[in-house]
């Protein structure tokens, strides 16, 4: 399987899009929206010409500026599935998925369940069904590069759950070089074997998913792989611990070694609630109390707001300490899970 | 009280407004009886226009879908410097006076305009015959459908057109796949606007072309030339006009109600209800 290496710049309204990837299996473009990673896709596509840079598939090379080599889309080898999927509205299922070549077609209606939809248009079909027919389409053309935009927005939670299992074994099956955008860190993480960070059209940090958990390479990809993260000032404490001082008023300390103005990250599932604190069997340096603001019931887990700081728990727990809004609760977390890294603003 | 006197006046004023537009329409067909109407039809004033205005104006409507139609998708799909100073004069003969027009004609193509002796030269004589008639239809017509042709390739969703290319259609395959049959409806309303303009038209062709019967003299021109000589003759040729322009409005309407695929219209009827 060849893989896809790009590397491009590509002014934007208003920065330049300017990043690297080697892509072998699954990479998940990730980041706030307007960062343009939708752009990345257009550009691997053929939609959008970069000014600078090289996009090649092996050694088919698709676009190199120094050699002014610019293929059209028509001409790469590629299955890109749009955001709101654009089925062509005046042909019917089956038209839509022949489109890019009759060869295969009837294999992937019946890959993708939709054989019994043939004859329908687009606009009666439901935004699962719809997923199913662009991926239908984009694959009959048997791409060497799959493209994914959003595959997961448009459905609604429900669905999504589901089609989230289902993209996991396509792309599994596949083993095709996939680039999709999201921006929801955890259909990242749950799809791709490396999750890439853009912001502001760069890359801040390209790793599997578990270490962009594990070491963060700023705040903003820390916030994004779902962490708390608070603003404090740091001082040098003795015994090799930094104390940091939020900007809510509490004091915390971590293992980290930092000065002056940081970022404080400390992911959910590190922090335990209470309603009291015992010193006394409880190696956890950090206690924050405070207000219990929300309570959010995700699956299994439940998400409790305590002051400035989101703490998860199990349902379970949840409801043996009856953790109900405008309680009061005890937050605690150790010095070494709590990551101090510069800010980035 | 004061509430049934206001809808009285409401229905009132809607009943001079209808009044005044349909009466003359239907004077036209009340003012001989429809034996004489009939009868008229077969008069050689009248057939010799009727094959004149239909002889250009389909030879104009083909032009001006030939050309008109690749020129609309070039600004539609393209975002460059003075823009909308083409557009704007693609759609300056809407305003310009027919008259003014005629002048223009005569001064570009006549035989000591601009390109008159190049037109010589080349053997092509535009001097009041059938060619002078099917350019100043076109010219006056013409921008009636690229107006409504930029329109309408400018409402196809350009992701469609993005994703056809990804799926390895070529620009031709792209446009004759995708873009034209999702802007059919649109580019078949503007055609159906620029035809009725088309045969109506009169100021620029009578100027440019002349009011020669069996050669230049289209249907309003035959009404005017009519107009002193036998009148029932010009009002059977304005009734005409009538059945003609109102078909195309129908289908116009139709068109419109026209869905983006053939195989949806058994709904047609229906929608037509619920819109």
């Amino acid at each position: 399987m060849a893989e896809l290496a790009a590397q491009l710049t590509l002014p934007l309204r208003s920065f330049d899009l300017e990043l690297a990837l080697e892509v072998g299996r699954t990479v998940a473009l990730v980041g706030p929206s307007g960062a343009g990673k939708s752009s990345v896709l257009r550009a691997v596509a053929g939609l959008a010409r970069p000014t600078a840079g090289r996009i090649a598939l092996g050694d088919d090379v698709w676009f190199d500026a120094e050699r002014r080599t610019f293929l059209p889309p028509d001409r790469r080898s590629v299955g890109l599935v749009f955001q709101d999927f654009a089925l062509f509205p005046h042909m019917s299922v089956r038209a839509n998925v022949t489109y890019a070549g009759a060869g295969r077609a009837d294999e992937y209606l019946e890959r993708f369940r939709i054989s019994h939809l043939a004859e329908v248009e687009p606009g009666e079909l439901s935004g699962g069904e719809r997923q199913r027919v662009a991926l239908a389409r984009a694959l009959a053309r048997t791409p060497g590069v799959l493209l994914l935009d959003e595959p997961l927005s448009s459905l609604d939670s429900h669905t999504k759950a589901a089609v989230r299992v289902e993209l996991q074994e396509l792309l599994h099956e596949l083993a095709l070089p996939t680039i999709l955008v999201t921006h929801d860190f955890d259909d990242a993480a749950a799809l791709a074997d490396e999750v890439g960070v853009i912001v502001d059209g760069r890359l801040r940090q390209l790793a599997p998913p578990q270490e962009l958990v594990a070491s963060p390479a700023d705040t903003f990809v820390a916030s994004f792989t779902g962490a708390n993260l608070l603003h404090g000032v740091a001082h040098a404490h003795g015994d090799r611990l930094t104390l940091v001082r939020l900007e809510s008023g509490e004091e915390i300390y971590s293992s980290d070694a930092a000065q002056g103005d940081v970022g404080v990250v400390v992911y959910p599932w590190e922090i335990t609630v209470g309603r009291v604190h015992h010193e006394q069997v409880d190696s956890a340096l950090n206690v924050i109390r405070g207000e219990i603001r929300s309570v959010v019931h995700v699956g299994s887990r439940v998400r409790v707001r305590v002051g400035p700081i989101i703490a998860e728990v199990t349902a379970a727990s949840a409801e043996k300490l009856d953790l109900a809004d405008g309680g009061i609760a005890v937050a605690t977390f150790k010095a070494t899970g709590t990551r101090l890294l510069p800010l980035v603003r | 009280m004061r509430r049934a006197s206001a809808a009285v006046a409401v229905f009132g004023a809607a009943l001079v407004a209808f009044a005044f537009m349909l009466l003359p329409v239907v004077a036209l067909f009340t003012h001989q009886s429809l034996h004489d109407l009939l009868h008229q039809v077969t008069n050689p004033v009248v057939t010799d226009a009727l094959v004149v205005s239909f002889k250009t104006s389909a030879i104009a409507q083909a032009a001006i879908l030939l050309f008109g139609t690749p020129t609309a998708y070039l600004i539609a799909r393209n975002r460059f410097a003075g823009r909308s100073l083409v557009v704007t004069l693609v759609e300056l003969p809407l305003v310009l006076p027919p008259a003014v027009a005629g002048v223009g004609l005569l001064v570009a193509f006549g035989r000591f305009g601009l390109l008159g002796s190049t037109f010589d030269a080349l053997g092509i004589d535009v001097a009041f015959n059938q060619a002078a008639v099917v350019l100043a239809v076109t010219f006056v017509a013409a921008p009636l459908y690229m107006r409504q042709a930029i329109a309408s390739f400018e409402a196809v969703d350009p992701n469609l057109v993005a994703a056809s290319r990804t799926l390895g259609a070529g620009p031709e395959r792209t446009f004759f796949r995708v873009v034209l049959p999702l802007a059919r409806g649109g580019l078949a309303a503007g055609a159906a606007l620029s035809l009725a303009r088309g045969l109506g038209e009169f100021g620029a062709t009578i100027m440019f072309a002349g009011s020669f019967q069996r050669v230049t003299q289209t249907l309003p021109l035959a009404i005017y030339a009519e107009f002193d000589r036998d009148f029932d003759v010009a009002v059977t040729i304005s009734a005409l006009l009538v059945i003609i322009t109102a078909a195309i409005l129908l289908s116009l309407k139709l068109t419109a109600l026209w869905p983006s695929s053939l195989r949806s219209s058994r709904f047609l009827f229906a929608r037509s209800i619920s819109s």
